[in-house]
Protein backbone atom coordinates (compact mmCIF):
# COMPACT_ATOMS: atom_id res chain seq x y z
CA UNK A 1 0.00 0.00 0.00
CA UNK A 2 1.81 2.92 -1.41
CA UNK A 3 -1.30 5.57 0.39
CA UNK A 4 -0.48 4.59 3.71
CA UNK A 5 -1.08 7.30 6.38
CA UNK A 6 2.45 7.89 7.46
CA UNK A 7 3.47 7.15 11.39
CA UNK A 8 3.39 10.50 13.97
CA UNK A 9 5.29 10.13 17.34
CA UNK A 10 2.89 11.24 20.09
CA UNK A 11 4.62 13.92 23.39
CA UNK A 12 1.58 14.41 25.87
CA UNK A 13 2.22 16.42 29.08
CA UNK A 14 0.23 15.63 31.85
CA UNK A 15 -1.02 17.41 34.53
CA UNK A 16 1.53 18.12 37.26
CA UNK A 17 3.89 20.79 35.47
CA UNK A 18 5.99 18.30 34.04
CA UNK A 19 7.83 17.87 30.11
CA UNK A 20 6.01 16.36 27.36
CA UNK A 21 6.68 12.50 27.13
CA UNK A 22 7.03 10.29 24.26
CA UNK A 23 3.40 8.04 24.82
CA UNK A 24 3.21 6.08 21.49
CA UNK A 25 2.90 6.67 18.05
CA UNK A 26 0.07 6.52 15.44
CA UNK A 27 -0.30 6.57 11.67
CA UNK A 28 -3.07 9.93 10.84
CA UNK A 29 -2.76 11.77 7.38
CA UNK A 30 -1.71 15.14 8.67
CA UNK A 31 -0.70 16.93 11.89
CA UNK A 32 -4.30 18.24 12.90
CA UNK A 33 -5.51 14.41 12.30
CA UNK A 34 -2.41 13.30 14.56
CA UNK A 35 -3.38 15.46 17.35
CA UNK A 36 -6.99 14.67 17.50
CA UNK A 37 -6.33 10.83 17.08
CA UNK A 38 -3.71 11.01 19.78
CA UNK A 39 -6.63 12.87 21.45
CA UNK A 40 -8.77 9.36 21.51
CA UNK A 41 -5.92 6.90 21.26
CA UNK A 42 -3.56 8.67 24.07
CA UNK A 43 -5.94 10.63 26.45
CA UNK A 44 -9.10 8.46 27.00
CA UNK A 45 -8.69 9.18 30.92
CA UNK A 46 -7.46 12.64 31.18
CA UNK A 47 -3.59 11.62 30.63
CA UNK A 48 -2.62 14.76 29.49
CA UNK A 49 -3.19 19.10 29.07
CA UNK A 50 -0.79 19.17 25.86
CA UNK A 51 -0.01 16.91 22.83
CA UNK A 52 2.76 17.56 20.50
CA UNK A 53 3.01 15.14 17.42
CA UNK A 54 6.24 14.71 15.16
CA UNK A 55 6.13 12.64 11.71
CA UNK A 56 7.94 9.62 12.48
CA UNK A 57 10.55 10.22 9.82
CA UNK A 58 11.64 13.77 11.26
CA UNK A 59 13.21 11.83 14.15
CA UNK A 60 16.53 11.46 14.29
CA UNK A 61 17.81 8.77 16.93
CA UNK A 62 21.23 8.44 18.28
CA UNK A 63 22.71 5.10 17.98
CA UNK A 64 22.85 1.91 20.06
CA UNK A 65 25.77 1.21 18.76
CA UNK A 66 27.62 3.81 19.88
CA UNK A 67 26.38 3.50 23.28
CA UNK A 68 30.02 2.88 24.46
CA UNK A 69 31.62 5.74 23.16
CA UNK A 70 28.82 8.44 23.27
CA UNK A 71 28.00 8.07 26.81
CA UNK A 72 31.45 7.61 27.87
CA UNK A 73 32.62 11.25 28.73
CA UNK A 74 30.04 11.27 31.39
CA UNK A 75 31.03 7.91 33.03
CA UNK A 76 34.62 9.13 33.63
CA UNK A 77 33.19 12.32 35.45
CA UNK A 78 31.54 10.92 38.84
CA UNK A 79 32.34 14.84 40.19
CA UNK A 80 29.45 15.68 38.44
CA UNK A 81 27.23 14.40 41.34
CA UNK A 82 26.77 16.05 44.75
CA UNK A 83 27.43 12.57 46.13
CA UNK A 84 31.43 12.63 44.90
CA UNK A 85 32.31 15.12 47.78
CA UNK A 86 32.14 14.60 51.83
CA UNK A 87 30.86 17.43 53.44
CA UNK A 88 30.92 17.16 57.22
CA UNK A 89 27.71 16.78 59.18
CA UNK A 90 28.12 19.83 61.27
CA UNK A 91 28.07 21.69 58.35
CA UNK A 92 24.43 21.38 58.19
CA UNK A 93 22.32 20.96 55.35
CA UNK A 94 23.62 21.79 51.83
CA UNK B 1 -4.92 -15.47 25.94
CA UNK B 2 -5.21 -13.05 22.82
CA UNK B 3 -1.96 -14.70 21.27
CA UNK B 4 -2.24 -18.27 21.24
CA UNK B 5 -0.41 -21.01 19.12
CA UNK B 6 2.11 -18.55 17.81
CA UNK B 7 4.41 -20.56 15.70
CA UNK B 8 7.92 -19.73 17.18
CA UNK B 9 10.60 -18.57 14.15
CA UNK B 10 13.64 -21.03 13.98
CA UNK B 11 14.77 -24.43 15.02
CA UNK B 12 14.48 -24.42 18.46
CA UNK B 13 16.17 -23.37 21.86
CA UNK B 14 20.41 -23.01 20.72
CA UNK B 15 22.94 -23.97 23.47
CA UNK B 16 25.17 -21.12 24.27
CA UNK B 17 27.93 -23.27 21.76
CA UNK B 18 26.02 -23.16 18.93
CA UNK B 19 25.06 -19.61 19.25
CA UNK B 20 27.12 -16.75 17.29
CA UNK B 21 28.46 -13.95 19.48
CA UNK B 22 25.68 -11.65 18.98
CA UNK B 23 23.28 -14.12 19.79
CA UNK B 24 25.05 -14.94 23.20
CA UNK B 25 24.74 -11.42 23.92
CA UNK B 26 21.84 -10.90 22.68
CA UNK B 27 20.28 -13.75 25.19
CA UNK B 28 22.62 -12.71 28.24
CA UNK B 29 20.80 -8.74 27.86
CA UNK B 30 17.61 -10.84 27.75
CA UNK B 31 18.42 -13.44 30.99
CA UNK B 32 19.64 -9.97 32.97
CA UNK B 33 16.25 -8.80 32.27
CA UNK B 34 17.29 -6.15 29.80
CA UNK B 35 14.69 -4.67 27.30
CA UNK B 36 15.52 -5.45 23.93
CA UNK B 37 14.81 -2.19 22.05
CA UNK B 38 13.47 -1.54 18.08
CA UNK B 39 17.03 -0.64 16.99
CA UNK B 40 18.88 -3.02 18.99
CA UNK B 41 20.39 -6.08 17.07
CA UNK B 42 18.50 -8.63 17.61
CA UNK B 43 18.03 -12.63 15.82
CA UNK B 44 16.01 -12.42 12.86
CA UNK B 45 13.75 -15.31 14.57
CA UNK B 46 13.21 -13.25 17.49
CA UNK B 47 12.07 -10.34 15.30
CA UNK B 48 9.75 -12.68 12.70
CA UNK B 49 8.10 -14.43 16.32
CA UNK B 50 7.66 -11.00 17.85
CA UNK B 51 5.89 -9.98 14.50
CA UNK B 52 3.46 -12.70 14.59
CA UNK B 53 2.32 -12.54 18.39
CA UNK B 54 2.15 -9.04 18.44
CA UNK B 55 0.60 -8.86 15.24
CA UNK B 56 -1.94 -11.65 16.20
CA UNK B 57 -2.48 -9.93 19.95
CA UNK B 58 -3.60 -6.52 17.83
CA UNK B 59 -6.05 -8.15 15.20
CA UNK B 60 -7.42 -9.56 18.22
CA UNK B 61 -8.19 -6.47 19.79
CA UNK B 62 -9.76 -4.91 16.83
CA UNK B 63 -11.77 -8.35 15.66
CA UNK B 64 -13.44 -8.43 19.56
CA UNK B 65 -14.65 -5.43 19.47
CA UNK B 66 -17.45 -6.87 16.43
CA UNK B 67 -19.21 -9.01 19.11
CA UNK B 68 -19.31 -6.72 21.54
CA UNK B 69 -19.96 -3.66 18.85
CA UNK B 70 -22.77 -5.97 18.17
CA UNK B 71 -24.96 -4.94 21.74
CA UNK B 72 -24.02 -1.13 21.61
CA UNK B 73 -27.62 -0.35 19.76
CA UNK B 74 -29.04 -2.95 21.65
CA UNK B 75 -28.22 -2.30 25.57
CA UNK B 76 -30.57 -2.19 28.12
CA UNK B 77 -30.05 1.43 29.44
CA UNK B 78 -28.39 4.80 28.12
CA UNK B 79 -25.77 4.35 30.63
CA UNK B 80 -25.13 0.62 29.77
CA UNK B 81 -24.57 1.49 26.06
CA UNK B 82 -21.97 4.60 27.05
CA UNK B 83 -20.16 2.15 29.04
CA UNK B 84 -19.93 -0.53 26.68
CA UNK B 85 -19.23 2.26 23.95
CA UNK B 86 -15.90 3.70 25.57
CA UNK B 87 -14.86 -0.13 26.33
CA UNK B 88 -15.30 -1.07 22.51
CA UNK B 89 -13.86 2.11 21.70
CA UNK B 90 -10.94 0.80 24.23
CA UNK B 91 -9.58 -2.03 21.90
CA UNK B 92 -9.83 0.02 19.33
CA UNK B 93 -7.21 1.56 21.39
CA UNK B 94 -5.33 -0.98 22.55
CA UNK B 95 -5.38 -2.64 19.05
CA UNK B 96 -3.66 0.37 18.27
CA UNK B 97 -0.95 0.57 20.72
CA UNK B 98 0.02 -2.74 19.82
CA UNK B 99 0.06 -2.52 16.13
CA UNK B 100 2.38 0.72 16.76
CA UNK B 101 4.66 -1.81 19.30
CA UNK B 102 4.75 -4.03 16.07
CA UNK B 103 5.69 -1.37 13.54
CA UNK B 104 8.80 -1.03 15.19
CA UNK B 105 9.91 -4.17 13.87
CA UNK B 106 9.87 -3.31 10.42
CA UNK B 107 6.31 -4.24 9.08
CA UNK B 108 3.84 -1.48 8.78
CA UNK B 109 0.05 -1.84 9.99
CA UNK B 110 -1.30 -1.54 6.52
CA UNK B 111 0.97 -4.92 5.55
CA UNK B 112 -0.45 -6.60 9.23
CA UNK B 113 -3.99 -6.18 8.05
CA UNK B 114 -3.59 -7.37 4.51
CA UNK B 115 -1.72 -10.58 6.51
CA UNK B 116 -4.71 -10.80 8.11
CA UNK B 117 -7.75 -9.99 5.33
CA UNK B 118 -5.89 -12.96 3.55
CA UNK B 119 -5.88 -15.41 6.09
CA UNK B 120 -2.11 -15.48 6.62
CA UNK B 121 -2.31 -14.09 10.39
CA UNK B 122 -4.81 -15.32 12.81
CA UNK B 123 -6.84 -13.68 16.32
CA UNK B 124 -7.92 -14.93 19.47
CA UNK B 125 -10.34 -18.14 18.71
CA UNK B 126 -12.57 -16.52 21.17
CA UNK B 127 -13.96 -13.90 19.09
CA UNK B 128 -15.33 -16.77 16.67
CA UNK B 129 -18.53 -17.29 19.31
CA UNK B 130 -21.29 -15.11 18.50
CA UNK B 131 -22.54 -12.82 21.38
CA UNK B 132 -26.48 -13.86 21.44
CA UNK B 133 -28.17 -12.12 24.12
CA UNK B 134 -27.53 -8.85 26.54
CA UNK B 135 -25.94 -11.48 29.01
CA UNK B 136 -23.28 -12.31 27.03
CA UNK B 137 -21.73 -9.08 26.62
CA UNK B 138 -21.61 -9.65 30.77
CA UNK B 139 -19.95 -13.05 30.20
CA UNK B 140 -17.22 -11.78 27.90
CA UNK B 141 -16.04 -8.73 30.17
CA UNK B 142 -16.01 -11.47 32.74
CA UNK B 143 -14.73 -14.05 31.86
CA UNK B 144 -13.13 -12.86 28.55
CA UNK B 145 -11.10 -9.38 29.52
CA UNK B 146 -10.56 -11.48 32.66
CA UNK B 147 -8.82 -14.05 30.30
CA UNK B 148 -6.87 -11.27 28.56
CA UNK B 149 -5.89 -9.71 31.96
CA UNK B 150 -4.39 -13.11 33.08
CA UNK B 151 -2.22 -12.95 29.98
CA UNK B 152 -1.62 -9.14 29.93
CA UNK B 153 -0.45 -8.75 33.15
CA UNK B 154 3.10 -11.22 32.67
CA UNK B 155 3.23 -9.91 29.53
CA UNK B 156 4.50 -6.63 31.22
CA UNK B 157 7.33 -7.97 31.63
CA UNK B 158 8.27 -8.84 28.49
CA UNK B 159 11.73 -8.74 26.80
CA UNK B 160 10.88 -6.40 23.69
CA UNK B 161 10.59 -2.73 25.23
CA UNK B 162 7.54 -1.34 22.90
CA UNK B 163 5.60 -4.96 23.66
CA UNK B 164 6.16 -4.47 27.45
CA UNK B 165 5.03 -1.00 26.97
CA UNK B 166 2.06 -1.34 25.43
CA UNK B 167 0.92 -3.73 27.70
CA UNK B 168 1.51 -1.41 30.76
CA UNK B 169 -0.98 0.75 29.21
CA UNK B 170 -3.32 -2.08 28.29
CA UNK B 171 -3.13 -3.52 31.33
CA UNK B 172 -4.40 -0.21 33.20
CA UNK B 173 -7.88 0.12 31.14
CA UNK B 174 -8.50 -3.76 31.00
CA UNK B 175 -9.58 -3.84 35.17
CA UNK B 176 -12.40 -1.35 34.18
CA UNK B 177 -13.67 -4.21 31.20
CA UNK B 178 -13.78 -6.80 33.63
CA UNK B 179 -15.03 -5.07 36.11
CA UNK B 180 -18.13 -3.55 33.83
CA UNK B 181 -18.69 -7.43 32.55
CA UNK B 182 -18.81 -8.57 36.17
CA UNK B 183 -21.45 -5.65 37.32
CA UNK B 184 -23.94 -6.74 34.22
CA UNK B 185 -23.76 -10.55 35.61
CA UNK B 186 -24.26 -9.31 38.98
CA UNK B 187 -27.56 -7.42 37.72
CA UNK B 188 -28.61 -10.54 35.99
CA UNK B 189 -27.92 -12.71 38.59
CA UNK B 190 -29.36 -11.26 41.05
CA UNK B 191 -32.22 -10.23 39.65
CA UNK B 192 -35.71 -12.34 38.79
CA UNK B 193 -35.27 -15.96 37.52
CA UNK B 194 -35.40 -15.42 33.90
CA UNK B 195 -32.49 -13.55 33.87
CA UNK B 196 -30.65 -15.27 36.04
CA UNK B 197 -31.36 -18.00 33.55
CA UNK B 198 -29.57 -16.13 31.10
CA UNK B 199 -26.79 -15.12 33.00
CA UNK B 200 -26.02 -18.87 33.50
CA UNK B 201 -26.79 -19.58 29.90
CA UNK B 202 -23.93 -17.03 29.30
CA UNK B 203 -21.88 -18.83 31.53
CA UNK B 204 -22.38 -21.95 30.03
CA UNK B 205 -21.34 -21.45 26.49
CA UNK B 206 -18.19 -19.31 27.31
CA UNK B 207 -17.01 -21.28 30.13
CA UNK B 208 -14.86 -24.01 27.36
CA UNK B 209 -13.84 -21.20 24.56
CA UNK B 210 -12.91 -19.05 27.49
CA UNK B 211 -10.62 -22.13 28.61
CA UNK B 212 -9.18 -22.31 25.36
CA UNK B 213 -7.92 -18.86 24.97
CA UNK B 214 -4.56 -19.86 26.98
CA UNK B 215 -3.90 -22.51 23.84
CA UNK B 216 -3.23 -25.73 24.23
CA UNK B 217 -1.97 -28.22 26.68
CA UNK B 218 1.64 -27.82 27.65
CA UNK B 219 2.44 -30.82 26.32
CA UNK B 220 0.87 -30.04 22.86
CA UNK B 221 2.72 -26.57 23.38
CA UNK B 222 5.49 -27.33 20.65
CA UNK B 223 6.64 -23.65 20.36
CA UNK B 224 6.84 -22.56 23.87
CA UNK B 225 10.51 -23.58 25.34
CA UNK B 226 12.11 -20.80 22.91
CA UNK B 227 9.60 -17.95 23.39
CA UNK B 228 10.10 -18.51 27.19
CA UNK B 229 13.89 -18.24 26.34
CA UNK B 230 12.93 -15.15 24.80
CA UNK B 231 10.89 -13.86 27.23
CA UNK B 232 8.41 -13.15 24.99
CA UNK B 233 6.17 -15.84 26.81
CA UNK B 234 6.37 -15.87 30.40
CA UNK B 235 3.91 -18.61 31.88
CA UNK B 236 2.77 -21.84 30.09
CA UNK B 237 -0.68 -21.85 28.97
CA UNK B 238 -1.22 -24.62 31.54
CA UNK B 239 0.44 -22.46 34.43
CA UNK B 240 -1.95 -19.34 32.89
CA UNK B 241 -5.43 -21.18 32.84
CA UNK B 242 -4.99 -22.87 36.08
CA UNK B 243 -4.88 -19.40 37.56
CA UNK B 244 -7.56 -18.23 35.73
CA UNK B 245 -9.78 -20.93 37.08
CA UNK B 246 -8.97 -20.39 40.79
CA UNK B 247 -9.81 -16.55 40.50
CA UNK B 248 -12.96 -17.21 38.69
CA UNK B 249 -14.31 -19.97 40.93
CA UNK B 250 -14.56 -17.53 43.80
CA UNK B 251 -17.06 -15.11 41.77
CA UNK B 252 -18.86 -17.29 40.35
CA UNK B 253 -19.98 -18.68 43.44
CA UNK B 254 -20.89 -14.91 44.69
CA UNK B 255 -23.18 -14.76 41.54
CA UNK B 256 -24.58 -17.85 42.39
CA UNK B 257 -24.28 -19.77 39.02
CA UNK B 258 -22.68 -23.25 38.62
CA UNK B 259 -20.00 -24.01 36.29
CA UNK B 260 -21.31 -25.82 33.12
CA UNK B 261 -18.02 -28.50 34.09
CA UNK B 262 -19.04 -30.77 36.37
CA UNK B 263 -15.54 -31.62 37.20
CA UNK B 264 -14.44 -28.20 39.21
CA UNK B 265 -13.08 -29.50 42.26
CA UNK B 266 -11.06 -27.48 44.90
CA UNK B 267 -7.89 -29.70 45.15
CA UNK B 268 -6.46 -29.13 48.65
CA UNK B 269 -3.26 -30.53 47.65
CA UNK B 270 -2.36 -28.61 44.99
CA UNK B 271 -4.35 -25.36 46.18
CA UNK B 272 -5.80 -24.88 42.87
CA UNK B 273 -8.99 -26.11 41.30
CA UNK B 274 -9.11 -29.46 39.40
CA UNK B 275 -11.06 -29.08 35.59
CA UNK B 276 -11.60 -30.81 32.75
CA UNK B 277 -9.78 -29.47 29.39
CA UNK B 278 -12.03 -27.73 26.84
CA UNK B 279 -12.76 -30.04 23.45
CA UNK B 280 -9.25 -29.55 22.11
CA UNK B 281 -10.58 -30.66 18.79
CA UNK B 282 -13.43 -27.74 18.63
CA UNK B 283 -10.45 -25.53 19.14
CA UNK B 284 -8.13 -26.60 16.14
CA UNK B 285 -11.52 -26.56 14.15
CA UNK B 286 -12.00 -23.14 15.22
CA UNK B 287 -8.67 -21.82 14.60
CA UNK B 288 -8.60 -23.08 11.42
CA UNK B 289 -11.59 -21.31 10.18
CA UNK B 290 -14.53 -23.38 11.16
CA UNK B 291 -15.89 -21.66 14.50
CA UNK B 292 -19.46 -20.47 14.45
CA UNK B 293 -18.47 -17.12 13.65
CA UNK B 294 -15.07 -16.97 11.91
CA UNK B 295 -16.78 -16.30 8.05
CA UNK B 296 -18.60 -13.27 9.71
CA UNK B 297 -15.85 -11.81 11.45
CA UNK B 298 -13.49 -11.57 8.78
CA UNK B 299 -16.31 -10.45 6.18
CA UNK B 300 -17.20 -7.64 8.71
CA UNK B 301 -13.05 -6.76 9.01
CA UNK B 302 -12.69 -6.84 5.03
CA UNK B 303 -15.82 -5.04 4.23
CA UNK B 304 -14.74 -2.15 7.03
CA UNK B 305 -11.71 -1.95 5.31
CA UNK B 306 -12.54 -1.76 1.73
CA UNK B 307 -15.49 0.42 2.80
CA UNK B 308 -12.70 2.85 4.53
CA UNK B 309 -10.67 3.26 1.96
CA UNK B 310 -11.96 6.59 0.04
CA UNK B 311 -11.93 7.78 3.40
CA UNK B 312 -8.32 7.18 4.26
CA UNK B 313 -7.25 8.16 0.08
CA UNK B 314 -9.32 11.32 0.61
CA UNK B 315 -7.33 12.37 3.84
CA UNK B 316 -4.22 11.48 2.32
CA UNK B 317 -5.01 13.39 -1.17
CA UNK B 318 -6.56 16.69 1.76
CA UNK B 319 -2.84 16.40 3.46
CA UNK B 320 -0.96 16.40 0.22
CA UNK B 321 -2.92 19.47 -0.72
CA UNK B 322 -2.41 21.36 1.68
CA UNK B 323 0.98 21.05 1.97
CA UNK B 324 1.86 22.09 -1.72
CA UNK B 325 -0.60 24.98 -0.90
CA UNK B 326 1.29 26.01 2.09
CA UNK B 327 4.48 25.64 0.24
CA UNK B 328 3.48 28.12 -2.24
CA UNK B 329 2.27 30.46 0.89
CA UNK B 330 6.04 30.11 2.25
CA UNK B 331 7.64 31.01 -1.17
CA UNK B 332 5.26 33.51 -2.25
CA UNK B 333 5.78 35.69 1.19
Amino acid sequence: MSNEWPLWEIFIRGQHGMSHRHVGSLHAPDAEMAIKNARDVYTRRNEGVSIWVVEAVHIAASSPDEKGPLYEPSNSKVYRHPSFFDIPDDVGAM
Amino acid sequence: MYAQMVKTAGTGVKTPDEMSDQERAFQARIDAGEKIEPRDWMPDDYRATLIRQIGQHAHSEIVGQLPEGNWITRAPTLERKAILLAKVQDEAGHGLYLYSACETLGVSRDELIEMLHAGKMKYSSIFNYPTLNWADIGAVGWLVDGAAIMNQVQLQKTSYGPYARAMVRICKEESFHQRQGYSIMMKMAFGNAAQKAMAQDALNRLWFPSLMMFGPPDKDSVHSTQSMAWRIKINTNDELRQRFVDQTMPQMKYLGLTCPDANVKWNEDKGGYDYSDPDWDEFFAVLRGNGPCNKDRMAARVKAWEDGEWVRDGLMAHAHKNKIKNAAQVAAE
